[in-house]
């Protein structure tokens, strides 16, 4: 039975109530217990360098050459808070409220609210490390709108907010290195989890410049290792990026929440080759200016420029007059879906639609444009050659977030006790889909705020005993890691690593990409594992474990993607609705808008494994909705 | 979009380990497309090395998108190659003609040892900002974020200097080798703002130790390391550096 330890009482109390029913640990105790952190994105490094000033001994985990490089760092657009500087008409209860129902009434309420009372501490935080925020000429703090929202209440830094916030935690974790209060894995991977009676007490790891195994124990381990969209391949996330963290700990015993709800993204760069890594974002911020459209005409050979106004299909602006472009990004990627898929597609591959910024340079001239988004359109231009200024730019959507991850309680505990999971990595917030600037805020309220008290509150009370690495549950983990190094390398087949991720993130972006339907997810169920099996038969992974080796690497991530992605297509399987960023072809309303079963799908999707990923077992916690009405989301 | 293709020749480095003494090799690589990134062209390249059975060229890379500051190289002699203000992940393969002889190195210094072929340990970077650049604020004692204005000129100034994105080319491209930039940057940024004003002068001082002691040379103004920003940082942040540390002296 699930428990998600959701304190009772009025919702405004809750988190105040919980901290002070969390037991404290007594200062002078709190040097006894040691906590490894994994991942050192926002959520990793707000953590490690917070319970490091409260006196825990943090250990902390990147594979990364530096812990500045984790992918937190290519946010662009900006990170909420109910500030209300603005004097719009914002407040925790609006943030709380329009955030559960960005994600269509499948997160919990408790935590979101909790979210929105911690967003407004995360500004201060910031802006005290020296984070530069952007500012009016009266020298006092900006704010746009953002993605869905009708208040301005998100704070940015040019187009650049995640790597001004990540560079802040990233200072701040420096400091606590200087201080020897942390110590700092660069370049060093997580393999697995150590479970010892039941409670999570280490890791393997291998350091990836050495090749060297070496386990590491602990009172308590903290996952911030982000999400698992380079299960699609293509996506927006860093190369690097991967779910082998969070799948270990889920073959140890960690339920995997939701893992079908996935974030689509609108605006993005289009595929154009077969040779391409990986997909670029265009900050969501531009469709406050750009208006998306496609010509009335299918197949239309004409420059946009050419084609007049009343042979355009603005159809954002005609299907959801009341928030036109600024519609949420679920919403938004399935319109333009709908359009290519309809044959009105531009670009040489059709899968394309305009976002066109010539009415706001009419409006507000070039340079204004200039000033709000120029590094965005130097990318563009840097990628694609064309001149945004005079041409419109073409976007399409592509896997950018992923909003399903490990189950964990409102203390970020996973079913594993002493396992914490943060950030990205958990399921917790954002429901069926993130609103923008969303992600950012969960990952700092989630390490800044958060985990310090909540891991108190374990270590209060869990008795943990000693334990070394050289004991046998360790020395058994350890050889486990390094005998799966070895069969990869041992397979010596013919098909190079990334032809079998490309083959995986093909079957996964047409069967569980942006519209599901029965017949292909069980498709999708039937080529995994023929997939994973030929994998394992005929991969070609060069060179030795000794040593810096990235094919082997890769070959690790790969393997586990293939294990998750089958959890992944079973979870949309069985969830028989639409909600949010999970669009199931069979049911959507008249009018090809997602239609919810609360009767049914109210709940939330938390898989254990059993040894076979093809039969994990599912558990439901009923999601209960005391303060938000649940309503058909409606943005006409 | 244009979709050509060009042939060309790569001479790389490769090193097998920091002990190895390393060597170029050549390689011959038929119909890049030039919409492809200079890192697709290295993908490319070593799907055609594993292909062959040869270990593929190791070089480091993450986001792609020219912020995490992880991929860069020397191309033709300039660090994170021709493009003025560009990674090397965003330099694309139309920069390049057909028949072209590319070279790619590592970025060479001696406190960035190389690991193997293309790939050099940074960790110095790391040392540096330990040893100070940070505001001391502990989580949870913040002001209000509106509590202290701060003039938008001076704002705009102190973002410019913080876009470092730690990659290295300064570096690389200095003749002494010196990471005045990196550390100017740094220094420059956080003494523009009010929050960073307290410790501003042990902040320089640490700084500028530490970077000493790890193997950095002098700067000579030559000015290499502000041409090969790929964030276009200005050398007036070492001219900014500079006066730091010398009121640090005096104080």
């Amino acid at each position: 039975m699930l428990d998600s330890k959701i304190p009772g009482g009025q919702l405004a109390e809750m988190w105040d109530k919980h901290r002070f029913n969390l037991k404290l640990v007594n200062p002078a105790n709190k040097r006894k217990f040691d906590v490894i952190v994994v991942g050192t994105g926002l959520a990793g490094a707000s953590a490690s360098a917070t319970m490091a000033e409260l006196g825990y001994n943090v250990k902390a985990f990147c594979i990364q050459d530096s812990p500045r490089r984790a992918h937190s760092i290519a946010a662009q657009g900006g990170i909420n808070a109910a500030k209300n500087y603005q004097n719009d008409g914002d407040s925790v209860y609006r943030l709380f409220y329009d955030t559960v129902k960005g994600g269509d009434y499948r997160s919990r309420e408790a935590n979101v609210y909790r979210l929105a009372q911690n967003s407004n501490n995360i500004i201060d935080q910031c802006v005290a490390q020296g984070v530069p925020f952007a500012r009016e000429y009266g020298g006092l703090l900006a704010n746009r709108s953002f993605g869905g929202a009708q208040v301005s209440r998100t704070f940015y830094a040019r187009g650049q907010t995640g790597q001004q916030l990540l560079l802040g935690a990233y200072n701040a974790l420096s400091r606590m290195i200087n201080a020897g209060k942390v110590q700092m894995y660069t370049r060093t991977e997580m393999l697995d989890l150590i479970v010892i009676d039941g409670k999570a007490r280490g890791i393997v790891t291998r350091n990836l410049v050495t090749g060297k195994f070496e386990t590491h124990v602990a009172d308590a381990v903290v996952l911030c290792t982000g999400g698992y969209g380079n299960v699609f391949y293509l996506s927006t996330n860093a190369m690097a990026c991967n779910v082998t963290a969070s799948w270990r700990a889920h073959r140890r015993g960690a339920y995997f929440a939701n893992p079908c709800f996935t974030q689509i993204h609108p605006t993005c760069i289009p595929v154009h080759g077969d040779f391409q890594s990986k997909l670029t974002l265009m900050s969501e911020s531009l469709r406050n200016d750009g208006r998306v459209w496609v010509p009335k005409k299918k197949k239309d050979p004409r420059k946009p420029t050419d084609i007049p106004e009343n042979e355009r299909d603005y159809y954002l602006e005609r299907r959801y007059p009341s928030f036109g472009n600024l519609v949420p990004r679920d919403v938004a990627s399935r319109a333009a879906k709908a359009v290519c898929d309809d044959g009105y597609g531009v670009g040489p591959t059709g899968m394309a639609v305009y976002l066109d910024f010539a009415d706001a340079i009419r409006r507000d001239g070039e340079d204004a444009i200039r000033e709000r988004y120029g590094n965005l359109f130097h990318m563009y231009q840097k990628i694609t050659d064309e001149n945004p200024y005079q041409t419109p730019m073409k976007i399409f959507p592509a896997v950018h977030y992923t909003m399903g991850g490990l189950w964990v309680d409102y203390n970020l505990m996973s079913t594993v006790p002493g396992l914490f999971v943060l950030g990205e990595a958990n399921f917790s917030d954002h429901g069926a889909n993130r609103l923008g600037a969303s992600a950012l805020m969960q990952g700092l309220s989630d390490g800044y705020f958060v985990i310090p008290y909540t891991i108190g509150g374990y270590f209060a009370q869990a008795e943990l005993g000693k334990v070394t690495a050289d004991q046998a549950e360790c020395r058994h983990v350890e050889r486990e890691a390094r005998d799966r190094v070895e069969k990869l390398l041992n397979v010596k087949g013919k098909r190079g690593v990334d032809s079998f991720h490309k083959e995986l993130g093909h079957l996964m972006w047409n069967n569980v990409g942006m519209a599901r339907n029965r017949q292909g997810l069980e498709e999708a169920l039937r080529r995994i594992p023929e997939i994973r099996k030929e994998f394992w038969e005929n991969v070609n992974v060069n060179g030795s474990a000794e040593g810096l080796n990235q094919s082997l690497e890769k070959a690790g991530r790969v393997a586990d993607f293939l294990e998750f992605a089958e959890t992944m297509a079973l979870d949309a399987l069985t969830r028989e609705e639409s909600c949010g960023g999970h669009f199931r072809e069979e049911f959507q309303t008249s009018e090809g808008e997602a239609r919810r079963d609360d009767d049914n799908f109210a709940h939330v999707a938390a898989w254990e494994y059993t040894g076979d990923p093809a039969k994990p077992t599912l558990h439901k916690e009923e999601l209960e909705f005391e303060y938000v009405k649940l309503t058909q989301r409606s943005y006409k | 979009m244009s979709s050509n293709t060009i042939n060309i020749k790569l001479r790389v480095w490769r090193q097998n380990g920091p002990e190895d003494s390393g060597r170029f090799e050549q390689y011959t690589l038929d119909n890049i497309s030039t919409d492809a990134s200079f890192l697709e062209m290295l993908d490319v390249l070593n799907d055609q090395l594993i292909a062959e059975g040869k270990e593929p060229v190791a070089f480091d890379h993450d986001c792609r998108e020219g912020i995490c500051g992880t991929c860069g190289a020397v191309v033709n002699g300039q660090a994170h190659g021709p493009e003025k203000g560009t990674t090397l992940c965003q330099t694309h393969m139309r920069t390049f003609g057909s028949g072209q002889t590319i070279t790619l190195e590592p970025f060479r210094a001696k406190a960035f040892p190389v690991i193997r072929d293309l790939v050099v340990d940074r960790t110095a970077f790391d040392s540096i900002t330990q040893s100070g650049g940070y505001v001391s604020v502990r989580t949870g004692s913040a002001p209000d974020a509106n509590a202290i204005p701060i003039g938008k000129e001076h704002a705009d100034k102190a973002f410019d200097a913080a876009t470092c994105i730690g990659c290295g080319a300064c570096v690389a491209a200095c003749p002494n080798a010196s990471a005045m930039l990196y550390v100017g940057a740094k220094v420059s940024y956080l003494s523009l703002l009010p929050q960073g004003e307290v410790e501003r002068h042990d902040r320089a001082k640490n700084m500028v130790t530490t970077m000493d002691s790890l193997g950095f040379g002098n700067c000579s103004n030559a000015g290499e390391c502000e041409e090969a920003c790929p964030k276009n940082i200005s050398v007036e942040n070492i001219a900014r550096l500079n006066r730091e540390l010398l009121k640090a002296a005096l104080v």
